[in-house]
């Protein structure tokens, strides 16, 4: 389908689709199996301009959004969407800066990111603080000119390999989800560590680390926006991140099914091709329809927020939960298309299976999208 | 310190086939890119102009459609390009060709460095290179594999041969052509491509240049094609056997019949 990008849309889709082509795919079952940090893959992605697609001009970027995110995502995600989390986990940290940065913050932090120096994280879950983040533990307390950070977040990507981190914590824990602010945190100031790296069912190119903060002494400089005003961060950055989520898992699926496509049209049994078989095409016909459907969806709210418009987060919620709902279904027929080879690591569509799934789980699960998209109808109506 | 590339597009395969009527390449219908092995030499030309600092400027010989080799070659990191475009230019061999082109970077003016890829994928003669050194009077090595260093107007290479290399030490201004071993070359980037889109490049035809006419073009290439052919394949051998004094015996018998 053809979504009328710009020229200049076209050139990061083509050039995301290069590095992912050439890139990325040749290493992609190698870093699965060893879990390492793709290093190498992110200089190519940082040499290429590609960190500052959704970052403005003034700040080093080449001034897109979401939508740029989106479309790079997705390409890069269509060869391995562990690889690709390392670019688009960058975002999820970047977008707090972008969206509540003074000028300082910005003029000091956005330039590295859009460059590809340095990668970003951001870091709300705690091990009792999952979709209940107001039970966050992780506690700032003033002191002088300094927040003085104590607590562990918990299954952060980019950790430890990031050198920009977004951390929410409470600055008073009497007020609730009222009471958190967010901080930016730099790796290697005193008091912040890291613990051990995760060892993950999928997504394996990317790293998850706990971020441990001991007395850690953050400059008073570096909370984002107002003390209280941590929680609305973090929601307006997933408003603004999920489509990116939802573009990883749109990639993942359409990687698996373009192999499948391949596979099953060279799989011959009972004498023929196995795509002549109704079964298979159905199944088939039915993948690509919903991803396209998904892809539609995908630009239809990235194009949105980009406008401007003010209220996001359904469409945003409806994004995500659609597209990773997709992404599990049509990588689970994959497998199902591939038959007994599908589920051998020799072949490319468990992979895929394994990397679908976290997209129906992390920046908020599914269920949570679910009532994101329910209490803005329900909203919406006690308004009329 | 100031490095001219010269590129070429060719055809996007290594499949090309010949007009049997004007034994020439037939390029209709298939897409153009840069010469791969000149991708190496763009690519060195950028890794010098950062370490060195001065400026990257691509040149080709060629039809307007040339221009988007200049373009991507710019997307890549070169700051400039240069076509050579005139009808008077076609059916230029390679001696015309290395002319043509001396004279554009002639205009060009100061440059320490010419870097060529080794050969190009469609014509595969490795005569351009050395020719365009020749007819700017500049020292060349071909097949460079490594430029160790560059100080005091010497440039230290590394030059590939069949078994091994040669270290070679050559005064700038030179020309080099380059082997696919010399580096990794980078992906176009973003900004390369924005830049590149809006690039200005100027084209420069047999007016502009300094040139006898009798030496450009079809007229002034002493190549002459007479045909372009596919060798029929070889039919299948003899096998002799015996005694080997016999077979011996037999073998001089036919090789002499043969003569």
């Amino acid at each position: 389908m053809d979504y009328l990008f710009t020229e200049e849309q076209l050139m990061i889709r083509d050039l995301a689709r290069q590095i992912a082509e050439e890139k990325i795919r040749p290493v992609s079952a190698e870093y699965d199996e060893s879990g390492e940090f793709p290093w190498p893959v992110v200089k190519v992605m940082a040499e290429s301009d590609l960190f500052g697609i959704y970052i403005p001009e003034e700040y080093g970027g080449t001034g897109g959004g979401v939508t740029e995110l989106a479309i790079a995502t997705e390409e890069l995600s269509k060869a391995c969407g562990g690889i690709a989390l390392a670019f688009a986990a960058t975002a999820l940290g970047t977008y707090p800066i972008i969206l509540f940065g003074n000028e300082g913050q910005k003029k000091k932090y956005l330039p590295d990111i859009a460059r590809g120096k340095k990668l970003a994280a951001f870091a709300i879950t705690e091990a009792e603080a999952g979709s209940d983040v107001s039970n966050m533990r992780t506690t700032a307390k003033k002191d002088g000119d300094y927040y003085i950070l104590n607590g562990t977040k918990q299954w952060i990507t980019n950790g430890g390999e990031a050198e920009i981190y977004t951390v929410i914590a409470m600055t008073d824990k009497t007020r609730g989800a009222r009471g958190a602010s967010a901080f930016i945190v730099e790796k290697g100031m005193p008091g912040f560590d890291f613990g051990k790296k995760e060892n993950k069912m999928g997504i394996r190119a990317s790293a998850t680390r706990e971020l441990v903060f001991t007395d850690c002494k953050v400059p008073k400089a570096n909370l984002l926006s107002k003390e209280g005003m941590g929680f609305i961060v973090a929601m307006k950055t997933f408003d603004n991140s999920r489509p990116g989520v939802a573009a990883q898992a749109v990639g993942i699926a359409q990687g698996a099914l373009d192999s499948t496509l391949k596979y099953a049209h060279e799989r011959k049994q009972f004498g023929q091709s196995i795509t002549s078989f109704q079964g298979i095409q159905f199944m088939l016909a039915d993948m690509a329809t919903q991803i396209e459907a998904a892809r539609a969806l995908i630009l239809s709210a990235a194009r949105m927020i980009d406008s401007g418009a003010k209220d996001i987060a359904m469409v945003s919620a409806m994004s995500k939960m659609f597209a990773s709902d997709v992404a599990m279904k049509v990588t689970t027929d994959c497998v199902q298309i591939y038959g007994g080879y599908g589920y051998m690591k020799e072949y490319p569509a468990e992979k895929y299976m394994r990397d679908a799934k976290i997209t129906q789980i992390y920046e908020g699960t599914n269920q949570i999208q679910r009532g994101v998209i329910a209490s803005s109808m329900i909203k919406s109506l006690v308004k009329k | 310190m100031n490095i001219i590339v010269c590129i070429k597009q060719v055809p996007e395969t290594t499949d090309v086939k010949i007009d049997p009527e004007t034994n020439t390449l037939i390029r209709e219908g298939v897409s153009s890119v840069i010469n791969p092995f000149d991708v190496y030499a763009i690519e060195e030309g950028i890794r010098l102009k950062e370490k060195f600092g001065g400026k990257v400027t691509v040149i080709t010989m060629g039809p307007p459609q040339a221009k988007e080799a200049l373009r991507e070659a710019i997307a890549h990191g070169a700051d400039g390009g240069i076509l050579l475009s005139d009808r008077a230019f076609a059916g230029s061999d390679t001696w015309a060709t290395s002319y043509t082109l001396a004279k554009g970077i002639q205009k060009l003016g100061d440059f320490s460095m010419i870097l060529c890829g080794k050969q190009a994928s469609d014509g595969d003669t490795a005569q351009v290179g050395p020719g365009i050194s020749m007819h700017l009077d500049i020292p060349q090595v071909t097949y460079v594999k490594k430029i160790e260093s560059i100080k005091d107007d010497i440039a230290r290479v590394e030059r590939m041969v069949e078994e091994g290399y040669e270290i070679i030490e050559v005064p700038i201004p030179c020309l080099l052509t380059v082997v696919k071993e010399i580096n990794e070359p980078r992906l176009p980037s973003l900004k390369g491509k924005m830049r590149a889109k809006k690039a200005d490049i100027p084209v420069w035809t047999s007016n502009d240049l300094d040139i006898e006419p009798s030496k450009i073009g079809l007229s002034g290439s002493p190549t002459k094609v007479v045909k372009v052919f596919t060798p029929p394949p070889r039919r299948g051998g003899q096998i002799l056997k015996g005694e080997t004094e016999e077979v011996v015996r037999k073998l001089a018998g036919i090789l002499k019949s043969g003569i």
